[in-house]
């Protein structure tokens, strides 16, 4: 049994320590990066006070948050309201279980990695609706309601846009997606896929709950949306799981679409060999940040859709047009076309 | 080992399916056909179908359950009536049951559900699975997809009835203009009726 603990267990606990401690780190700091980016859009400083350049307000906050009262409303459904956080939390954490961060650096380097990811953040919505339920608050519950239709109606379009993917690379293996897109940034899936590339990220933004689809929160509609009964811990805990969320779409952005953790100078002469140092897991961590600060672009920008056009988005244009790519996709993939679609062909036939 | 997660998976399978059936608040049963759908994904995985059991999770629990509880949760159902009736309905009930039960006895025991040989395929379980799909079983997958297909189209339709339709043209919103909307009244400061002034 020791054993068993020494030789299976305690690594793999060490390695998921090793994802989620700087995942909640990157949470802290994503929430600081974003008060100041918005800040800077609107011509203001930001936070600035706490340490320097306010760089320990995330902590500040955190801090704050741990040591507020948690109310429970006397009608609300208690266990289930308790619950809510938890299964917020939970899927956005499980999804990064198959994460390759690096060639071989992934913690569960399963077959199905991209269904796993599919099935794993759908269940992140249910965090949402039961917390709207069972706060017994209507703006809540509007929230809850508008929140499930919404996740539903995007991860169609999502779908079909990873299924893009997954026929350009033969594979669901997320390694094997990127090494499918070897050889300079020419060979990036957003190039070929280009328009799943934005159908899916904007999807992305719409899982998330992010503005401009941040129908759920409203706060200038519904106040608060789903967690507007939630105080102290049990708010923050939503608020880790929306930024852990985010982080994972705009990974998985960069892992599809942008080649994960290849160098974007791979092939070219010079340059190959004066940025052959730098190791994979920065290139991947730059690219998801080029992805998260379109995050927080978009929300300086963009004001909230309203409800029948978010529904008309989602099902009259990306729908239809995954559909016409999927097919575009796969002729390609059948003509062997470009250097996108030769190579995974190699691939496909050597993995069957 | 494998024994004990199996045991443990199928304890709380059956924990929520009974669950499901005899707890009177509908959102909790909602909630606990989620957690019946989750378990036995973990015990098709442990049977490594991992693309049924991913499935299970991707279809069920991330769209069919969301939208079960979307409607569950606007009923406003008195609870007190859902218990009326058990006895009346328990004589067909238990009908029912038996002729389930024999028939998935009936099934299981058939030779072409022998589950150790499903267990052989090496490999991605995956890309069997696709691989059988489009060529042994290529025509029952199409007409079933057709079949769906069609059912959409006519649920579609079927809401789609003239007199109830509220069409939304998105390019008229677009080019909608302020002076479509507003329109600017010049006010005198003379004694006026307040409400003259909204149009």
């Amino acid at each position: 049994m020791i054993d068993m603990f020494l030789q299976d267990i305690l690594p793999n606990v060490l390695k998921i320590l090793l994802i989620v401690v700087p995942l909640m780190l990157s949470v802290a700091y994503l929430t600081y990066a974003e008060r100041k980016v918005i800040g800077y859009i609107q011509v203001r400083i930001g936070p600035n006070r706490v340490g320097l350049w306010g760089l320990l307000q995330p902590i500040a906050d955190a801090l704050k948050l741990l040591l507020k009262e948690v109310i429970f409303p006397a009608k609300s459904n208690l266990y289930l309201f308790l619950v809510a956080p938890v299964l917020a939390i939970g899927p956005a954490l499980a999804a990064w279980a198959v994460m390759p961060f690096d060639d071989g650096m992934v913690l569960a380097n399963i077959d199905a990695g991209l269904l796993y990811i599919l099935a794993i953040t759908s269940m992140s919505v249910y965090g949402v609706v039961i917390a709207g339920w069972a706060s017994n608050s209507r703006y809540a519950f509007l929230g809850a309601l508008r929140s499930a239709a919404q996740v539903v109606s995007y991860e169609i379009a999502m779908g079909f846009a990873l299924v893009g993917v997954l026929i350009a690379a033969g594979s669901l293996n997320l390694g094997e997606i990127v090494l499918a897109q070897q050889g300079g940034f020419w060979h990036w899936y957003f190039i070929p896929l280009f328009p799943l590339f934005i159908v899916y990220f904007i999807s992305g933004v719409a899982e998330t709950n992010r503005a401009p689809f941040d129908i759920a929160e409203g706060e200038s509609e519904i106040v608060a949306g789903f967690h507007v009964e939630y105080s102290g811990m049990a708010f923050a805990i939503f608020f880790l799981a929306e930024y852990a969320d985010m982080i994972l779409i705009s990974m998985l952005a960069a892992t599809l679409f942008m080649g994960g953790w290849l160098s974007p100078f791979d092939g070219i002469p010079v340059l190959e060999s004066f940025f052959s140092w730098v190791p994979g897991l920065v290139w991947l961590l730059g690219k998801t940040a080029i992805f998260l600060f379109l995050y927080l672009w978009f929300r300086a920008t963009f004001p909230r859709y309203r409800y029948d056009q978010i529904m008309r988005l989602g099902w009259k244009v990306f729908i239809p047009v995954t559909l016409v790519w999927l097919v575009i996709v796969s002729t390609a993939q059948v003509f062997d076309i470009g250097p996108w679609f030769t190579e995974s062909a190699v691939i496909t036939a050597g993995g069957g | 080992m494998e024994s004990v997660i199996f045991y443990i998976f199928a304890a709380i399978l059956l924990f929520a399916a009974t669950m499901v059936i005899t707890v009177r608040n509908p959102v909790r049963a909602a909630l606990f056909l989620v957690l019946a759908f989750f378990t036995s994904a973990g015990i098709w995985l442990m049977l490594e179908a991992e693309f049924l059991a991913i499935s299970l999770v991707l279809v069920y629990v991330g769209a069919v359950l969301v939208l079960f509880l979307f409607v569950v949760m606007m009923l406003d159902i008195d609870l007190a009536p859902l218990k009326e009736g058990f006895t009346r309905y328990l004589p067909l009930g238990i009908i029912v049951a038996a002729l389930i039960v024999v028939e998935m006895i009936a099934v299981l025991n058939a030779p072409q559900f022998d589950i150790s040989a499903a267990q052989a395929t090496d490999g991605s379980n995956t890309k069997m699975l696709g691989r059988l799909l489009y060529t042994v079983y290529v025509y029952p997958f199409e007409i079933a997809s057709v079949i769906l297909t069609v059912a959409i189209v006519a649920a579609i339709t079927l809401t789609l009835r003239e007199h109830h339709r509220k069409l939304q043209d998105p390019a008229k919103q677009v080019m909608v203009k302020s002076a479509d909307r507003l329109r600017m009244v010049d006010l005198r400061s003379k004694k006026q009726d307040g409400e003259g002034s909204e149009s």
